[in-house]
C-alpha cells in the first residue's frame, strides 16, 4: 500500500506503521460497530494514513461529516468524532450529543488530533456533555509520512499563526513530532536552525529531551543533522512561479494531500463513433507519489526538459511492446506476458502525464504567464525594483485575480527590502480601490508577516544576499541541471542554498549574509548515549532533515532532491514541514476574509 | 532429593503435585470456618473478614489482612455495612462490596482510599452476589441484585456501570454464575437449572454445552480457567463437563459420582498443557479430575479455600499453603522413575562425577552419542526454574553447568537468566514477604509488575536491590521505586517540610524519570502545600507542575511554567481558570506582563468573545488594532448607518494610531458607501458593497457615463486604470461606437495596443483594425498579429530592423502563408542579425 515510503535514505513507513498501530489500538477500545463523525479537515491527512479499508477491518461501518444538529441515524454501538481540539468543533459536538435520541444506546467517544486539549475538555464540561463519552483520547499524528523522502504536518495556518498570530501552538506540535521521530530513528546530534520559531523549535526539543531524563531512545541515529529554517528567512521562494514539472501542477491545480483535481476533458478515452457525447464532468483525481515510476523520474525536473523525458519513456514503451512479436518460445512469451501489467500501468501511467503536460504547455506557453514571468525575474535581479512597476499597474487596472497582484507586489517588496512609502501607498490604494476597501486587512497581515513593508533604511541588502549566495544564475541549464537554480529557470531558492551551504564549507562563510536575513542562526549537540556514536564508511552520504516551519514548495523539495542526488554532495535529505505551499495558497492563508476572494 | 518424585500423583497421561509453599504464619482460632476470604492471584495478599453475618447490628467483625505466608499486614474493625463480598484488585487493592452496593477500597495495610457505589438502584434492592474479576482493562466488579438483574463495571479505576439485560424467566438466583472476557468484551454467564445463558452488554442469549451429559437436571457449579478460556459446569448428576469458554467444544467429561454441591472449583491446567483439568473441593475432599475416567482425590482436615492461579491452584487452609499443579514437562522428563531423557541423564552425569565415579562419563557419553547434550542442558535449566525447593534448583543448574562445559557454542543467556530469575524468586518466595510466585507466573506477570507489588508492600531496598540486579532500565526501576518510596515518605506527618524535603532530595537527586510532580501532588493531598511547592521545584518537566500549581492557587508561578513548557494547550488552560479567579483588571494586569499569553488569549477572544477583543486592545492603547477590529465589525453590520459608524470610529483609532494611510482610505470607503447609496436611490442600480472598480464598470454597463466620470474624478483615479477600465467596460457591452469616440476623446494614457486586444478578445477583429495604426511602432507587430494581419505584422518588423520580431512573425507562419512573404521576412531576418 505505501511502499513507496520505504524505499527511501530513511524508511519512512516505521512512522506510518507506527501511525496505523496507535489508530488500531484506539479503534478497537471502542468495542462493536461504530461510525465515525469527521472533522473535514483531517479527511486529507488521515487519508496518508490509513484507506477505508482498514477502518472497515475494525467495524467502521459509516461516516460522516461533523455538522450541526444531529447524528445521522446509523444502526451502530459508537460514534466517535475524529477532531481537532478546537473550540468551535465542541460546539458543535455538544449539539450533536444533546440532540441525540434518548432511545438510541449509542455510545460516544472522541479521539482529539492531534492533540487531546484540557481547553476543549473543559468546553465540553460548560456544554453538559462531558460525561457523555466514553473514550476521550488523543491520536498524536504531528508528521505525517508524504512521500519516501517527505513528511508534513498539514497544518495550513501554521505560517499564519507563527508570523502572523503570536500562536506558537504549531511549533509545540513541531517539536513534539521531532520527538516522535527521534524516538524512532534515534536521537539526531546536531542541530542547525535559522529564525526566531527554529530557535524556539530547539529550546523545545532539548527541553523535552531534558524531561524525558532517562527513557532516551537506544537506537542507532539515522539522521546525522537537523536543519530548522523559518519561513520568514526566506519569504521570496514561495512567491516565485515555480517551474518544475510538480511545481507547475500545484501552481496551476493545487495539490492536496498528494493529490490533484485536473478538468477531465483531456483524459477521456476517445474511441471511435462516440464523438462528443457523455462527456465527463467529474473532475480527473489522480494520486501523484513516487510509487507512481515515471512520475518520480519527471516530477522534479524543469518543465522544458519534461516533454523530452515523456517522449523517450514513450519509445521505451513502445519497443517493450515490440517485444512481443521477438517472442518464439512459450517461455519468452510467458515472461513477455508476466511483464504485461506492469507495461500497461506505465502505458497508462505516460498516457496521464503526456495529457498533464498538454495542459501545463497550453498555460506556460500563453502571453500572460510569459509577461509575469519576465516581472518576476526582473525583480529577482533586482531590475527596477524601486519604481512602481507598469506591468502590476496594468494588471490592477485589467482587475486580474488578487493573488496574483499580490504575489508580485509582495515579491518586489521583499526584493527591494521594503517600497518606498509613496510606492507602497500607490499600490495599496490601487488594490483597495479596485479589490475593495476590505482588503485593508489583507495588506495588515501581510506588512505583520513582513511580506510587504515601507523602506526604513535606504539601503537594500537583497543585492548583497544575491551575490553571496549565488541567488541568481544566468545561464542555468534546464535540461540537464548542474545548480539548483534550474528549479526557477535561473532563481535558486535561498533556503535550499543555505541548506547547500551548511553542508559545504559550512555557515561560517556565510556569516554576514546569515546577519542581514531575521532572526538568530544557532548550533546545537546532543548527546548520544555511549555506544550509539556511528562509524560513519567511507564515501557513505550524511542524511540531514530539513525542517521548514511555515510551508516549503514542490520546487524547494525537487532542489533539495537535486542536492542529494548530486554524485559529489556528500548529504541526502529529507524533508519536512509544517504545510506543502505555493504562493498563492501561501498568500491566501494570510488573508482577512478570504472565502470572498477567488 | 531423592523425594522429588514424593508428591506426585498420576492422571491420565499427566502427575499432579501438590507442594507446601509455607506454613501459615497466622494464629486463627477457628481456621477459616465462617469468614468471607479473598486472596489475591500471583501470590498476593489475604483478607479475612471474620463473621461477617453480625449477630447484632452493633457488632463489630474484625477485618484482617494477611500476606500470602500469614504475616499480619493490618487489622481493624469492620464499622461499615453488611460486607457481600471481598476481592483484590490489580494493584493490591482491598476491594469490600457491601450489601447496599457500596464499595469501599482499601490498601494492604488497611488504609481507606475511596469509595463508590455500583448505581443507586441497588441500594433498594441490595446486592444478593458479587464477584471480582480481572482482564486487560483492569479489575472489575459484577453484581447480581435482589430483582436478579446484573450490573458490570470492567474497570473500577475508570468507573463504568453497564446494566446487563433481564434474563427471561429467571424468578431466583442463578444457582451459579462466572464473569467472562470475550472478544474484548466482560459478559456474565450464568446456569438457572439445566439453562445456560450469556449475558452481553445488549442481549442475553440462551446456550448449551455440546456434549453435556442428559443425566443432569441442573449446573450446580461453574468455572472458568485463569484465561477465560476454559469453562468447567459441575452438575447435580455428579458430572464435570469441561470444554472451551465459547461453548463450541467439549474436552472431556468425568464422573465424580459425588452428587452434593461443592464448595469450590477451580482450573488446574498450566499453559499450553494439553490436559484439561479442574480441582474440586467439598467439606471433607479434593479431587483432580481430567480427561481420563480416575481422578486424584486428597482428604482435607481443615476448611480451605482454593486459589486458582496462572499454572495451578493454591489450597490456602488454616494452618498450610500449598500449590497443586500439573507437573511440568521438563521436571517429569528429568525426575519421573526410570526416564531415560537426555536432562535425566545429564543429572545422574552429574551425580556420579560429584561421586568422582567414572560413571559419569560413561552417562555423558551416552548423551553425547545421540548429540543431545544441548537439549539436556535446556532440561535441566528448564526443570530448575519449576522447582520450588532452592536445593533441587541449585543441583539441576549445577549439572547443567557441568553439562554446558562440554559443548561449545552454547548460548549462556538462558542459564544466566534462569539463575538470576531464580535468584528474584527465592527471595520473593521468602517468609518474610510472602509472594509464592512461579516462574511461570513470574514471565507472565514482567519483573515491572512484581517491583510495583513490592513497593505496595513498601519493600523499597529489596525492590531497589532487584531493579540493580536485573539491571532494568533506571526510568522503569529505581526510579520508580523512589517516587513511591518519595511518596510514602510525604505522608510521614511526623516530620518537618524541610526534612522531608532535604532527604528526598538527597537519594531521589539526579536519578532520571523521577516525577517529583506526582511526589508533590501526593505531598498536597496530604495537606502539606509549602512541602508539594518545596518538592515542585525540583520537577525537570514544566508542564507536569501546572495542574498542582492551579490547585494550590499558585496561579502566576503556573502561568509562566505552562508557558515555559510551550504547550499552549497548557497556557489556555491557565488563563482560563485566571479568568475566573481574578477580577478583570488584575487579570488583564497579569497577561500584560506575558506576551504569550496574551496573544493567545487574544486569539481566543478573536473567535470567542469579541467584545473581550475590544477591551484588550483598549487597555493597550492598540489603536491600530481597535481600527481594524471595528473594520472587521463594519463588514458583520448589515445596516448601511451602523456600518458607516463603525467605520468612522475605525478612521478615529487610525488617526490615534498616526495611520495616516488607513485613515484616508477608509474615510474613503465612507465617502464611496454614502455615494453607493445615493445612486442607488436615485437610479435604482444595485451597488452597495461593491469595489470603486466595480461600481465604476456597474455604472459604464447602464450607460450612465457621467455619473462614472464623476466618481473618477472625485475618487482621484488615475487616468490609466480609469482609461483601462471604461475600454473594458464599454467591450464588454460591445459599445463600439462609445468605445471609438472614448479613444478619439484625447490621446490615451495606456496606448492603443490595449484597444486593439480587448476588441480581438471580444472578438471584433473590425473594430480592433480601426485602433491598429494608432499603435505605437514598438507594438505594431503584436497588434497586426493580434488582428491576425501576417502581412502588416512583418511590413512593421522588417520596417524595425528588429532580430526578434521577424521571428516572432516567421514562427506565426504556416505552410499555407505566402511564399513570398515568407522569403522577404527570412531575408529580412538574414541582414537583421548582420547588423
Amino acid at each position: 500500500m505505501a511502499a513507496h515510503l520505504s524505499y527511501g535514505r530513511v524508511n519512512l513507513n516505521i512512522l506510518r506503521e507506527a501511525a496505523r498501530k496507535e489508530l488500531r489500538e484506539f479503534l478497537d477500545k471502542c468495542a462493536g460497530t461504530k461510525a465515525i463523525v469527521w472533522d473535514e479537515y483531517l479527511t486529507g491527512p488521515f487519508g496518508l494514513i490509513a484507506q477505508y479499508s482498514l477502518l472497515k477491518e475494525h467495524e467502521v461501518d459509516k461516516m460522516f461529516t461533523l455538522k450541526a444538529g444531529r447524528v445521522p441515524p446509523a444502526d451502530v454501538k459508537n460514534i466517535i468524532f475524529f477532531v481537532r481540539p478546537r473550540l468551535e468543533l465542541m460546539d458543535i459536538i455538544a449539539e450533536n450529543v444533546l440532540s441525540e435520541d434518548k432511545q438510541q444506546l449509542r455510545e460516544f467517544h472522541i479521539l482529539f488530533v492531534p492533540r487531546r486539549s484540557l481547553l476543549c475538555e473543559q468546553r465540553l464540561k460548560e456544554q453538559g456533555v462531558l460525561g457523555c463519552f466514553t473514550n476521550i483520547d488523543e491520536y498524536i499524528l504531528d508528521l505525517i509520512p508524504y512521500d519516501g523522502d517527505l513528511l508534513s504536518m498539514e497544518s495550513e495556518t501554521a505560517f499564519r499563526e507563527c508570523y502572523l498570530e503570536n500562536d506558537q501552538t504549531s511549533l509545540f506540535h513541531t517539536a513534539k513530532g521531532l520527538m516522535t521521530l527521534q524516538a524512532l530513528y534515534g536521537t539526531i546530534p546536531q542541530i542547525f536552525g535559522k529564525g526566531e520559531c527554529a530557535r524556539h523549535v530547539a529550546n523545545m526539543m532539548l527541553r523535552m529531551k531534558r524531561e524525558f531524563g532517562g527513557s532516551q531512545s537506544q537506537i542507532l541515529p539515522v539522521f546525522d543533522t537537523l536543519l530548522l529554517l523559518d519561513r520568514n528567512v526566506d519569504l521570496l521562494t514561495p512567491l516565485a512561479t515555480q517551474l518544475t514539472y510538480e511545481g507547475l501542477i500545484d501552481e496551476i491545480y493545487g495539490i492536496t494531500n498528494g493529490y490533484v483535481k485536473l478538468p477531465p476533458e483531456k483524459f477521456c478515452q476517445k474511441k471511435q463513433g462516440e464523438g462528443g457525447k457523455d462527456l465527463p464532468t467529474e473532475p480527473k483525481k489522480l494520486q501523484l507519489n513516487s510509487a507512481e515510476e515515471l512520475y518520480a523520474e519527471i516530477r522534479d525536473k524543469n518543465f522544458n526538459a519534461v516533454g523530452a523525458a515523456l517522449s523517450r519513456k514513450a519509445k521505451i514503451i513502445s519497443a517493450a511492446f515490440e517485444e512481443r512479436h521477438n517472442a518464439k518460445t512459450v517461455g519468452e512469451i510467458k515472461q513477455f506476458v508476466s511483464q504485461l501489467p506492469h507495461m500497461q500501468a506505465a502505458r497508462s501511467s505516460l498516457a496521464n502525464h503526456t495529457s498533464i503536460a498538454e495542459l501545463i504547455k497550453d498555460i506556460t506557453t500563453s502571453d500572460v504567464f510569459f509577461d509575469n514571468l519576465t516581472v518576476e525575474q526582473e525583480f529577482m535581479t533586482g531590475v527596477d525594483t524601486d519604481k512602481v512597476n507598469t506591468y502590476i499597474e496594468d494588471c490592477i487596472a485589467q482587475k486580474d485575480p488578487l493573488i496574483k497582484i499580490l504575489r508580485l507586489v509582495c515579491m518586489q517588496s521583499v526584493c527591494n527590502n521594503g517600497l518606498k512609502q509613496k510606492v507602497l501607498d500607490h499600490y495599496k490604494r490601487e488594490i483597495l480601490q479596485t479589490y475593495g476597501y476590505e482588503h485593508i486587512l489583507t495588506l495588515t497581515n501581510l506588512e505583520k508577516a513582513g511580506l510587504l513593508k515601507p523602506q526604513t533604511t535606504t539601503r537594500n541588502n537583497y543585492p548583497t544576499i544575491r551575490k553571496t549566495l549565488k541567488l541568481w544564475m544566468e545561464d542555468a541549464n534546464e535540461q540537464n541541471p548542474n545548480d539548483i537554480s534550474y528549479v526557477y529557470s535561473g532563481y535558486a531558492p535561498l533556503s535550499v542554498r543555505l541548506a547547500q551551504v551548511l553542508a559545504r564549507p559550512g555557515w561560517r562563510s556565510i556569516e554576514e549574509v546569515l546577519k542581514m536575513l531575521p532572526g538568530p542562526h544557532f548550533e546545537e549537540r546532543q548527546q548520544l548515549p555511549t555506544g550509539l556514536h556511528k562509524k560513519r564508511q567511507q564515501g557513505e552520504n550524511r542524511t540531514t532533515l530539513v525542517f521548514f516551519l511555515g510551508g516549503v514548495t514542490y520546487a524547494e523539495i525537487a532542489a533539495l532532491r537535486f542536492l542529494s542526488q548530486m554524485e559529489d554532495s556528500g548529504t541526502e535529505y529529507i524533508i519536512a514541514t509544517t504545510k506543502l505551499l505555493n504562493g498563492t495558497s501561501w498568500i491566501r492563508s494570510l488573508m482577512d476574509r478570504p472565502d470572498n476572494q477567488s | 532429593m531423592a523425594f522429588v518424585t514424593a508428591n506426585w500423583n498420576p492422571l491420565g497421561e499427566a502427575f499432579y503435585r501438590k507442594t507446601e509453599l509455607y506454613e501459615m504464619g497466622w494464629n486463627l482460632k477457628d481456621g477459616l470456618r465462617d469468614c468471607l476470604f479473598a486472596a489475591a492471584p500471583y501470590g498476593g495478599p489475604i483478607a479475612l473478614l471474620k463473621e461477617p453475618l453480625r449477630r447484632s447490628p452493633s457488632a463489630r467483625p474484625l477485618m484482617e489482612i494477611y500476606s500470602s505466608s500469614g504475616v499480619s499486614m493490618a487489622s481493624f474493625l469492620w464499622k461499615s455495612g453488611v460486607v457481600k463480598q471481598l476481592g483484590w484488585t490489580v494493584s493490591d487493592d482491598l476491594l469490600c462490596i457491601q450489601e447496599d452496593g457500596t464499595v469501599l477500597v482499601y490498601d494492604m495495610f488497611g488504609n481507606f482510599k475511596k469509595h463508590f457505589s455500583m448505581g443507586s438502584e441497588v441500594v433498594q434492592n441490595q446486592v444478593l452476589e458479587a464477584k471480582v474479576f480481572h482482564s486487560p482493562y483492569g479489575t472489575g466488579i459484577a453484581i447480581v441484585t435482589g430483582t436478579f438483574r446484573f450490573t458490570l463495571a470492567t474497570n473500577i479505576d475508570d468507573l463504568k456501570l453497564r446494566r446487563l439485560p433481564e434474563v427471561p424467566g429467571l424468578q431466583g438466583l442463578p444457582s451459579c454464575w462466572a464473569v467472562l472476557t470475550q472478544d474484548r468484551q466482560s459478559k456474565v454467564l450464568l446456569a438457572s437449572g439445566a439453562d445456560l445463558f450469556i449475558l452481553d452488554n445488549t442481549v442475553c442469549t440462551a446456550v448449551a454445552p455440546p456434549g453435556l451429559s442428559p443425566q443432569a437436571t441442573s449446573i450446580v457449579h461453574m468455572a472458568v480457567s485463569f484465561s477465560y478460556k476454559y469453562l468447567a459446569l459441575f452438575t447435580d448428576s455428579g458430572h464435570v463437563w469441561m470444554g472451551t469458554s465459547n461453548l463450541r467444544d467439549k474436552l472431556s467429561e468425568v464422573e465424580t459420582k459425588i452428587r452434593a454441591p461443592p464448595k469450590q472449583m477451580a482450573w488446574c491446567r498450566r499453559p499450553k498443557s494439553q490436559q484439561p483439568s479442574v480441582v474440586i473441593m467439598w467439606d471433607q475432599q479434593l479431587l483432580v479430575a481430567g480427561q481420563c475416567k480416575e481422578s486424584i482425590q486428597y482428604p482435607l482436615d481443615d476448611d480451605s479455600v482454593l486459589v486458582p492461579e496462572l499454572d495451578g491452584v493454591r489450597i490456602i487452609s488454616g494452618t498450610h499453603h500449598e500449590m497443586l499443579q500439573e507437573v511440568p514437562g521438563a521436571c517429569e522428563e528429568i525426575f519421573k522413575i526410570a526416564s531415560m531423557e537426555p536432562g535425566a541423564l545429564l543429572l545422574e552425569a552429574h551425580k556420579e562425577y560429584e561421586k568422582e565415579s567414572q560413571k559419569a562419563d560413561e552417562y555423558l557419553r551416552e548423551i553425547k552419542e545421540q548429540s543431545l547434550l544441548g537439549k539436556a542442558v535446556r532440561q535441566c535449566i528448564e526443570a530448575a526454574g519449576h522447582e520450588y525447593d532452592p536445593d533441587t534448583q541449585k543441583t539441576l543448574l549445577r549439572a547443567a553447568s557441568f553439562g554446558k562445559c562440554f559443548l561449545s557454542n552454547f548460548p549462556p543467556d538462558q542459564f544466566v537468566s534462569m539463575c538470576r530469575d531464580l535468584r528474584v524468586l527465592n527471595a520473593v518466595r521468602d517468609y518474610t514477604v510472602g509472594i509464592p510466585l512461579t516462574h511461570t507466573q513470574f514471565k507472565q506477570m514482567t519483573v515491572q509488575v512484581l517491583i510495583d507489588r513490592l513497593v505496595y508492600r513498601k519493600l523499597y531496598p529489596l525492590a531497589i536491590e532487584i531493579c540493580r540486579y536485573l539491571k532494568t532500565p533506571e526510568y522503569q526501576g529505581v526510579s520508580r521505586v523512589l517516587k513511591h518510596w518519595a511518596c510514602c515518605k510525604v505522608q510521614q506527618k511526623e516530620e518537618a517540610d524541610d526534612v522531608i524535603a532535604r532527604a528526598i532530595c538527597v537519594k531521589l537527586g539526579e536519578t532520571a524519570g523521577i516525577s517529583y510532580s506526582e511526589i508533590a501532588t501526593k505531598a498536597y493531598e496530604c495537606g502539606r502545600t509549602e512541602l508539594a511547592i518545596k518538592l515542585l521545584e525540583f520537577e525537570p518537566r514544566s508542564g507536569e507542575q501546572v495542574p498542582l500549581l492551579l490547585k494550590m492557587k499558585r496561579s502566576q508561578l503556573a502561568l509562566s511554567k505552562a508557558i515555559e513548557s510551550g504547550d499552549t494547550d497548557l497556557v489556555y488552560t491557565v488563563v482560563s481558570y485566571l479568568k475566573n479567579e481574578m477580577n478583570r483588571g488584575d487579570f488583564f494586569m497579569t497577561l500584560r506582563n506575558q506576551p504569550v499569553a496574551l496573544s493567545l488569549y487574544r486569539q481566543f477572544c478573536k473567535h470567542q468573545e469579541q467584545d473581550t477583543l475590544k477591551d484588550l486592545f483598549n487597555q493597550d492603547d492598540d489603536h491600530q488594532e481597535l481600527g481594524n477590529f471595528y473594520v472587521r465589525a463594519s463588514y458583520k453590520e448589515r445596516r448601511l448607518e451602523a456600518r458607516i459608524g463603525l467605520l468612522q470610529s475605525a478612521v478615529d483609532e487610525y488617526y490615534k494610531a498616526k495611520n495616516e494611510f488607513s485613515a484616508k482610505v477608509t474615510e474613503e470607503e465612507m465617502r464611496l458607501l454614502r455615494v453607493q447609496r445615493k445612486l442607488e436611490e436615485e437610479k435604482g442600480e444595485h451597488l452597495v458593497g461593491f469595489s470603486l472598480h466595480d461600481t465604476l464598470s456597474s455604472l459604464l454597463a447602464v450607460g450612465l457615463h457621467k455619473q462614472a466620470e464623476q466618481l473618477y474624478k472625485d475618487f482621484r483615479v488615475p487616468d490609466k486604470r480609469y482609461w483601462w477600465l471604461k475600454l473594458t467596460a464599454l467591450a464588454e457591452k460591445e459599445d463600439w461606437e462609445e468605445l471609438e469616440k472614448f479613444g478619439k476623446s484625447k490621446k490615451s494614457p495606456i496606448g492603443y495596443l490595449p484597444f486593439v486586444e480587448v476588441c480581438v478578445k471580444h472578438h471584433n477583429k473590425y473594430e480592433a483594425r480601426k485602433y491598429v495604426s494608432k499603435v505605437t511602432p514598438e507594438q505594431k507587430v503584436k497588434a497586426h498579429l493580434a488582428v491576425g494581419d501576417l502581412e502588416g505584422a512583418a511590413d512593421a518588423a522588417i520596417e524595425r530592423r528588429s532580430e526578434a520580431e521577424i521571428s516572432t512573425v516567421l514562427s506565426r507562419c504556416s505552410p499555407t502563408t505566402d511564399r513570398a512573404l515568407v522569403e522577404r521576412l527570412n531575408r529580412a531576418r538574414a541582414t537583421a542579425a548582420k547588423k
